[in-house]
């Protein structure tokens, strides 16, 4: 690589005296000429370490410097894009540039040619005048990128650009940033996706404040080459034998990939006399070494699926959905999409942000009353029975959306009295996940104020308490640490098994992927549907790709829609 | 050393701020719709001085000088008369609010009008609104002895008290509450736009996280305040200027001073309320509590302890002594004088200066606060 | 049943945990109380008047000293010319100044009429007519002294439930419509608009919950502050502040009841109307101001013009002043109650339908 930009020794900060610091002996270099990456799970200290080097922030002790100086200092050569992009949303994308063109004194005579040049580069020149509020997710961000970047930096600051942003823009980021490397800008780029991290030159793994890791990203996982296997050709579902397998003692950690099993095991020969299924050596992942390092995966089975009543499935499927439409005056976000999910199956609804899936998901869950179609829950139908289908359903959303101000058993309770459990059942109930997710010590605490794990642990809880047939799942686990997301599958792991049924919408292929049935929504129709092989397959066949990953499916499967769209437009004119 | 501010950046702060103002419907709503609001309130709403008062009347005697006092009370343009016979039913009425005062004529009046010695007739008063009561009183008096002065004058005879008094109101001499209500109601819009309104403008960059972004470019942060100040401070002035032209043409405010004091004034009055509301938003970084704070701290006493509509020297030395530092008692007193008298700089120069004087503290305090640190 | 305690209580918790909302629960009602019940005051008390007399004789002199052992005013302000009349009231030094010309003194020892000239302050005509009556007592006092002509009384007058017209017992009761009114809109303001910008508001649409469950579960926090409120008015009122209470309690708890009902249903409505906090705020802020003016407390509803008297009949708070005052001061009985009583429902039932009906309408 190039030159360092940046430099941070023994960085310690410190917000409470006595509590534990937000960084921990922190030491890093930013070179120019590669992507630095920052990997962590929320919490872990990224944000922070970010706003030190952009001056916002000062140390509580270490040796830093930017360009030779203090941060702060050289504000002129650094771009900084901060978590929500900074960008003004009632004002338009010209006047946003012109904004930060302005702070950063870019003469008026070059403005012109840099807006071209970024407005080209970030596809955003036809909406020049359109408010930054009104833009995508995608686009937010690409904007924010440009209004970092209106006067070249030496050293680019991202953090977590790629938060709630869906795979298509997140790859155009990618490719974006990385033209960026070319013309010997030092970027750092953090992220809670490990998936990034192996693009990365360089990285630097934070967890709790403290660097468990730094290096190239093939120095991690090649720690673990020779053990990462994938398991194919067995009986019965993968969650049963996924479950079976984590118990062993000598797995280490364990995916689903679709209807296949990728397991970390602690010695290359383990699991060698196993029968009942075929295994295969595949090549490593970041994710595999930072698990790993983090003491492996939790056990397979889920102690919440064992104390859970069977779900007695009946004759109809859990989940209908018939032709649901959903038309905000001329605008469809949702037009014709139909589905059905039996009992002790997960179903996912995948899309870029804006498609529909989420008009979709609230539909189902009664929060939009549809236009045309209809669909039941349990039964239950949305349009004529709204309460009960809601009564049978359990929900957690991909923000965390219990109350922040309420302590965890005062969420605990209102949930068990807003699902109508009379009181003996309620007590059990709340106790039972008390144990379950450990909550026994944070009861008293305020919800808001939890680590985020606990956050995902108590909404979970919440969702289960009533014990519902039907669980709805909003990108339930994005930014979480790849632990706690583990943990979290191998209790919706457990519930399937049990008969539930999971509606679980995300862009965020790891989850995709534990799906037994895929729904992929773009521009409000469903454009492909099936099992992730059977996609897979479909978008091999399609684009010419080689076992392609879930990501490379879904990327390939939108671009040959759009390209089917324009043909037709193109056709029409 | 370079200067503490870039013109360049200033400017685009100024654009920014503008734009946003302009495009966001609640502030447009705080500034030029609630102003018209709160003046017609304060122009109608609010009328101290009592106009008719209904009050109920029982004539206890037949004679020809209690019917005729009765008349004097039936025709006055004070009163809307309820004649009863007895005064049980009135009391009723007293008591459901219909009627707020009663006036009775005793039995022998008319016999003792005739000797020279009429016996006094009863004023019972609604003491539940103690005004009220002391203007139906009072009224109810007034007639009674006009009417005696109108009957001696007729018999040619002159019995008017040993003393009387001339009153003469200056510079409103119809008593009219609007007259002194509406430039105070000016000083409470202005309070608003400069005070709340801009207690939630910093606050608001912090929450959505623009804040951050801007710090972190080599924006200043006196930059960034005066950013803030010099779009609100004309918004006010504008919001002034509209209910300036509201008072004179609609509200028949008179303008007797100078136009010039009054811009003098004015922006005398706007650096502490600018100041406090940006001190508020700097300090608390959330608009909620920005909010709350403002309103209690900005709002309520402009309203009550500014000596607006409640007079400061009737109050308890305590809270005498905290208006001391409520800058809209030092405002509205100037600005009704500037209406309604004529620029008396005695009053004006001291007013001005203090209002400055508490600019500057506010000022300094909210440079000290915002130091361009996230922790 | 059990839906509706468990949102009630998950509401009573929402409003209690948050140090910052139980600040604005307990502090504003606690400052109000105090600063408005002393501070908002029409009375005139401790002003200064200006003195120019010309006449010099032992008329003037007993008039003067009158004045300035009337504990209404502060000092007296000697005068010696015409413009220095004009420059204390117009630096407001003095609100009001009276002027004995040469003659004065002459004319009441020869038993002719005698005027004096009082100049007031018409910028603040409210006091200066108040003055203005007060000095019209004294000096008319002063005149039957000097000139001993016994002068009969021409009129007695009473005042019927407050015999000595103290501005407090009238203050009071009508600081309760205030203060409960300022704090239950702004607390039921925020409740919905609060739900949506801290993303909880769809995790609650999803549960079982009836519309109806969630909006009575939110309603019942803002109503038990506000009879908490009323209540602490209550017993401050005759202990502390020494103002009688006279009617019935179970009358002023109905009225109240009702006029929590109407008023909350006006806070949901602009908290329904609300996608963030800020405009719940604004909102609520912009509706309270015309609940106040047009009360009655701020001045008598009938000296208003007849098209604002028209529009205070949609005004709640203007019935809850009437029944206040009436079950404090005046006892007032059960038909008189019903009266007031009855708009309260109905417009407490109008707020609370088209709330319950914007709350659905605004999911989609």
């Amino acid at each position: 690589m190039g030159t360092a930009v940046a430099r941070v020794r023994d960085l310690v900060k410190r917000f409470d005296e006595g509590q534990h610091p937000a960084l921990d002996m922190v030491s890093m270099t930013i070179e120019t000429g590669g992507v630095t990456g920052l990997v962590g799970p929320d919490g872990a200290g990224k944000t922070t370490l970010v706003r030190i080097l952009a001056g916002l922030m000062d140390p509580s002790s270490g040796i830093l410097e930017v360009m030779g100086k203090e941060p702060g200092k050289t504000l002129e050569a650094i771009g900084y894009m901060p978590q929500r992009f900074g960008l003004y949303e009632d004002l338009s994308v010209i006047q946003n540039l012109n904004l930060y063109a302005d702070m950063r004194a870019v003469a008026p005579e070059e403005r012109e040619a840099v807006f071209t040049q970024l407005l080209d580069f970030t596809d955003l020149d036809r909406f020049r005048q359109r408010l930054a509020g009104n833009l995508s997710g995608g686009m937010k961000q690409k904007l924010g990128l440009a209004c970092a970047l209106v006067k070249t930096p030496r050293l680019l600051l991202l953090d977590e650009p790629s938060v709630g942003v869906d795979p298509i823009s997140r790859r155009e980021l990618w490719a974006m940033v990385q033209e960026l490397t070319g013309e010997g800008i030092g970027v750092l780029w953090s992220t809670a996706y490990l998936d990034e991290a192996e693009k990365c030159d360089t990285v630097y793994l934070l967890n709790e404040g403290k660097l468990l890791f730094d290096g190239p990203p093939k120095a991690l996982t090649g720690a673990v080459e020779d053990r990462v296997v994938q398991v194919t050709d067995y009986d019965g579902t993968p969650r049963r034998l996924l479950t079976r397998l984590l118990d062993r003692e000598d797995v280490v950690d364990g995916t689903i990939q679709g209807s296949s099993l990728r397991l970390l095991l602690d010695q290359p020969d383990a699991l060698e006399g196993e029968t009942g299924f075929a295994k295969a050596k595949v090549a490593p992942r970041f994710e595999d070494g930072f698990i790993e390092r983090l003491g492996g995966g939790p056990k397979g089975t889920s102690p919440l699926a064992q104390a859970y009543r069977s779900i007695d499935a009946g004759n109809r499927p859990a989940i209908e959905a018939h032709g649901l439409t959903k038309r905000f005056g001329d605008f469809t976000a949702a037009s014709d999409i139909s589905f059905e999910v039996p009992y002790g199956s997960i179903f996912g609804l995948l899309g870029p942000n804006g498609a529909g899936k989420s008009t979709t998901f609230k539909m189902l869950c009664g929060l939009l009353t549809p236009t045309e179609g209809d669909g039941s829950v349990a039964g239950n139908n949305l349009l004529s029975a709204r309460g009960r289908a809601r009564a049978a359903l359990g929900y957690m959303a991909q923000k965390f959306s219990l109350y922040g101000d309420l302590s965890v058993a005062q969420n605990l309770n209102f949930f068990a009295g807003a699902y109508g459990l009379e009181k003996g059942r309620a007590r059990s109930a709340i106790e039972r996940v008390t144990e379950i997710f450990d909550l026994g010590d944070v009861m008293g605490t305020n919800a808001g104020g939890l680590p985020l794990g606990f956050k995902q642990r108590l909404a979970l809880a919440a969702a289960v308490l009533h014990e519902p047939p039907v669980l709805f799942l909003d990108e339930p686990t994005s930014g979480v640490d790849p632990v706690t997301r583990r943990e979290f599958w191998t209790h919706i792991n457990g519930l399937v098994e049990k008969g539930v049924a999971v509606l679980v919408t995300t862009h965020f292929m790891e989850e995709a992927e534990y799906c037994d049935t895929i729904t992929l929504i773009y521009r409000a129709k469903q454009i492909a549907n099936g099992t992730p092989d059977q996609l897979k397959a479909e978008a091999a066949q399609m684009a010419g790709l080689d076992r392609p990953t879930m990501e490379e499916t879904f990327i390939a499967m939108i671009e040959a829609s759009e390209a089917k769209l324009e043909a037709q437009a193109s056709r029409a004119a | 050393m370079k200067s503490p501010l870039d013109p360049g950046r200033v400017r685009a702060l100024i654009v920014k701020e503008s734009a946003q103002i302009f495009r966001d419907p609640s502030t447009v709503l705080i500034a030029f719709v609630l102003p018209v609001i709160l003046l017609f309130l304060f122009g109608y709403a609010i009328n101290l001085d009592s106009s008719t008062t209904r009050i109920g009347l029982a004539v206890h005697d037949e004679s020809a000088a209690a019917q005729s006092l009765a008349e004097a009370y039936r025709t006055s343009p004070f009163f809307e008369v309820t004649n009863a016979k007895s005064v049980a039913p009135l009391k009723e009425m007293l008591i459901a609010g219909e009627i707020r005062g009663i006036v009775v004529i005793p039995q022998d009046f008319g016999a003792g009008f005739e000797q020279d010695n009429a016996p006094p007739i009863q004023v019972i008063a609604d003491g539940s609104l103690p005004n009220a009561a002391n203007f139906t009183t009072g009224y109810s008096q007034g007639v009674r002895n006009t009417w005696a002065a109108n009957e001696a004058a007729a018999q040619g005879l002159s019995a008017g008290p040993a003393i009387d008094l001339s009153l003469r109101y200056w510079y409103n001499p119809s008593l009219t509450s609007r007259l002194f209500l509406v430039p105070g109601a000016i000083a409470i819009v202005m309070t608003m736009i400069g005070t709340l309104l801009t207690s939630l403008v910093i606050a608001r960059e912090w929450e959505r996280g623009t804040m951050e972004a801007m710090m972190a470019t080599p924006m200043r942060m006196t930059e960034f305040l005066a950013s803030k100040i010099v779009p609100y401070f004309l918004l006010s002035l504008g919001s002034m200027a509209i209910c300036t032209i509201l008072a004179m043409l609609i509200f028949g405010v008179p303008l007797r001073g100078s136009v010039l004091a009054l811009v003098i004034l004015s922006v005398a009055y706007l650096m502490p309320a600018l100041g406090q509301g940006l001190l508020i938003s700097a300090a608390t970084k959330n608009q909620f509590v920005a909010s709350q704070v403002a309103l209690l701290s900005g709002f309520l006493p402009t309203f009550l302890l500014s000596g607006f509509l409640f007079e400061i020297a009737s109050m308890p030395q305590w809270i005498q002594a905290i208006t001391i530092i409520v800058p809209a008692r030092y405002f509205i007193p100037g600005l009704q004088t500037i209406f309604l008298t004529g620029d008396v700089w005695e009053i004006l120069w001291p007013s001005a200066a203090i209002l400055l004087l508490f600019g500057t503290a506010f000022f300094t305090l909210c440079f000290w606060v915002t130091r361009r640190s996230l922790d | 049943m059990g839906r509706l305690r468990a949102m009630t209580i998950k509401e009573f918790w929402a409003l209690m945990r948050d140090p910052k909302a139980r600040i604005t629960l307990v502090v504003p009602p606690l400052i109000q109380l105090i600063v408005f019940s002393f501070a908002a005051t029409l009375e005139v008390r401790n002003v200064e008047i200006g003195v120019l007399d010309r006449s010099r004789g032992v008329a003037s002199a007993e008039i003067v000293s009158q004045l300035a052992g009337s504990p209404n005013f502060k000092r007296i302000v000697r005068l010696s010319s015409e413009e220095e009349l004009q420059e204390a009231i117009d630096t407001q030094e003095v609100i009001a100044a009276l002027v004995f010309d040469e003659a004065f003194d002459r004319a009441v020892a020869s038993g002719q009429p005698a005027l004096v000239g009082v100049v007031l302050d018409g910028r603040r005509s409210n006091a200066a007519q108040i003055v203005g009556s007060y000095l019209s007592e004294i000096v008319a006092a002063a005149g039957a002294e000097v000139s001993q002509r016994q002068a009969e009384p021409t009129a007695i007058s009473i005042n019927w439930f407050n015999p000595n017209l103290e501005f407090l017992w009238f203050n009071l009761p009508s600081l309760i419509v205030i203060v409960v009114s300022i704090a239950g809109l702004s607390i039921t303001a925020q409740t919905v608009a609060r739900e949506r910008e801290l993303g909880t508001f769809d995790q609650l649409m999803v549960t079982p919950l009836t519309t109806w469950q969630i909006l009575l579960g939110k309603m019942i926090p803002p109503f038990i502050v506000g009879l908490f409120n009323a209540t602490v008015f209550l017993i401050a009122a005759p202990l502390v502040f020494n103002v009688p209470f006279t009617g019935s309690l179970v009358l002023f708890y109905l009225g109240l009841s009702a006029y929590l009902m109407a008023l909350i249903g006006v806070g949901m409505f602009v908290s329904s109307l609300s996608k963030t906090q800020q405009q719940a705020f604004l909102g609520s802020f912009v509706a309270t101001i015309p609940i106040v003016l047009l009360s009655g407390f701020a001045s008598p509803i009938e000296n208003m013009p007849d098209w604002l008297q028209i529009l205070t009949y949609i005004n709640p708070a203007r019935y809850f002043m009437d029944i206040s005052i009436g079950q404090f001061l005046k006892a007032q009985p059960v038909d008189v109650l019903l009266a007031n009583l009855w708009p309260l429902v109905v417009i407490a039932a109008v707020t609370l339908s088209l709330s319950g009906w914007l709350f659905r309408a605004r999911m989609e």
